[in-house]
């Protein structure tokens, strides 16, 4: 069986623009290729992750943006899974290249999204969890955020100053990002005295809504042979779903499983996520030399150190404090400056994790580059049971 | 625990997607479904299919939770939610929310505070139980409050 590499990735930077997703997306699309070095009409299989805030096209975004490049006959393919999305299309595209069906894929992802809070679909819509939580407890993304950090603070004795010296570190890493949105260095004071959203949360410490575009050109061992050196391998993608019963309040829900008929899985559903990709690509925690993980607010990286194994639970705080986690330091998480710095463009989120992880393996990070990286993992979590996570490889 | 009727929602109260949750009363509950088959429940109270994986009953009851829990976690929102929260004339005015593990049925369920609870009254661990109260719409929803207090 052939193994998917990475020929290309390219984005278009992170920001709010309010343009058409399509016109980030091509840019996206068009960077890609040409760090390929190849060409649209090369392409076989278009592997689209969807956006749900813009209308049709967004829903069939793989036909979309093959019919902006122009169309070159490739077969296509959209995939949805929350802020999963992007790493199913990948899914996707690598399983075409992997049965043969496929010899060169573009798996794109792209958003505009609106101001302020994710709100649910219009209407009334009561079947729906996203809207019960909305209508009947006022529960946002923020509120699900603040209620896992203040839950560290009872059982870890983690401290609003650990969180905000996470933010302070993403700040720091993301300054040299040109794909960033914000680069500005903060000190652990400003972020503190940002406004309160929900407790123990401040404005700088959970993820904004962003437009922004990710796109990565997946291809044969085959096709790839001879085009450049520094080619990685994608080693693993893992999307496993929960499994019953789950004791965590995951979004949208109102209630948890319950666990008094079955006991509580061994792993928690997101260090589930992380378990299944080490099984995939046969390395270890302590192999991993750079980390790219979901933090929608600066508490919850903490929880992906211990869901990804990089320390044990509960001490994650000390990663943070002692500077593993910095650039420079034992194991750098989101050198690219995170979700802190670019704000959550959806569809796009979890491929452009994998575009700077493949920087940072070729050691094309300037001002960011984790030093002799060979392996990296990405993480991310999702609404209605979604998460993602990736490990390339040089 | 005895079978409930379908529909004990009080006549007269706004009529919403929740009324059948909830009982109020002297000690309000939550209701739940209980699967005939393998004792799991289920809250929200709706069900196709018994969500416990190794279980494909189809068959369960209405039953009470326990309305006695620990709490969890905790927050506040200081900023209104957006539509279909229901929206409020005025200043805003911020309200907790509340993660509460029911004891006795090991599920963790979300809920605002009762009027009068504060952050300042919640400490992770503490003893817990149900009451019922209303959003600004008069919607009735339940509420979380600390165990015993009169608030």
């Amino acid at each position: 069986m052939t193994e998917a590499v990475i020929l290309g990735v390219g984005m278009h930077p992170w920001g709010k623009w309010g343009k058409p997703f399509v016109t980030y997306g091509i840019t996206a699309a068009q960077n890609a290729l040409a760090d390929a070095g190849i060409s649209w009409l090369d392409v076989d299989f278009v592997s689209g992750a969807e956006t749900v805030r813009n209308g049709y096209p967004g829903y069939v975004s793989a036909a979309t943006f093959a019919q902006a490049l122009g169309w070159n006959g490739t077969r296509v393919a959209t995939s949805y899974a929350a802020c999963a999305s992007g790493a199913t299309a990948l899914e996707a595209a690598r399983a075409q290249i992997r049965s043969g069906r496929s010899q060169v894929a573009l798996v794109i992802g792209a958003d505009t999204t609106p101001k302020g809070f994710l709100a649910p679909n219009a209407g009334d819509r009561p079947d729906d969890p996203d809207w019960l939580r909305f209508r009947f407890l006022g529960a946002t993304n923020p509120a699900f955020f603040a209620m896992y950090a203040r839950r560290r603070m009872a059982l870890y004795g983690d401290t609003a100053q650990h969180f905000a010296a996470v933010r302070v570190k993403s700040a720091t890493a993301g300054l040299n990002n040109p794909n960033a949105r914000y680069r500005k260095a903060m000190t652990i004071e400003e972020v503190l005295a940002s406004p309160v959203v929900s407790n123990p949360l401040h404005l700088l410490e959970i993820c904004a809504t962003s437009d922004g575009a990710a796109a990565v050109i997946l291809t044969s061992e085959e096709f790839a042979r001879g085009r450049r050196e520094d080619l990685v391998r994608v080693a693993a993608v893992s999307t496993a779903t929960p499994r019953f019963p789950s004791m965590n309040i995951e979004l949208p829900d109102i209630a948890s499983d319950s666990a008094a008929v079955v006991a509580l899985p061994s792993e928690s559903f997101r260090q589930s996520l992380a378990t299944s990709a080490y099984e995939e690509a046969g390395v270890s925690p302590s192999d991993v030399d750079v980390a790219e993980v979901y933090d929608l607010s600066s508490a919850m990286e903490l929880d992906w150190y211990e869901d990804l194994q990089l320390c044990a639970r509960g001490d994650g705080a000390k990663l943070v404090e002692s500077g593993d986690t910095a650039l420079g330091g034992r194991i750098p998480v989101n050198p690219s400056g995170g979700l802190a710095c670019f704000g959550e463009a959806v569809p796009a989120q979890a491929l452009a994790q994998v575009c700077e992880l493949t920087w940072q393996l070729r050691g094309q990070a300037s001002g960011r580059q984790v030093d002799g990286a060979r392996v990296g993992i990405t993480a991310n979590q999702g609404l209605f049971g979604h998460g993602s996570s990736v490990i390339l490889t040089r | 625990m005895p079978e409930l009727a379908p529909d004990q929602a009080s006549e007269g109260a706004p009529a919403s997607a929740i009324a059948t949750w909830f009982d109020d009363g002297p000690q309000p509950a939550l209701r739940a479904l209980q699967c005939t088959v393998c004792g799991n429940k289920v809250f929200p109270p709706r069900a196709l299919i018994c969500p416990n994986p190794a279980c494909s009953s189809t068959d369960f009851e209405s039953v009470h939770l326990g309305r006695l829990g620990t709490l969890w976690s905790f927050t506040d929102a200081q900023y209104a939610p957006p539509p279909p929260y229901p929206r409020t004339e005025g200043p805003w005015e911020p309200f907790p929310l509340l993660a509460v593990e029911i004891t006795d049925d090991k599920m963790i369920v979300l809920g605002q505070a009762a009027p009068g609870v504060g952050l300042e009254d919640l400490t992770v661990g503490m003893p817990m139980e149900l009451s019922v109260g209303s959003l600004t719409d008069g919607t009735a929803v339940w509420n979380w409050k600390p165990a015993g207090g009169t608030s």
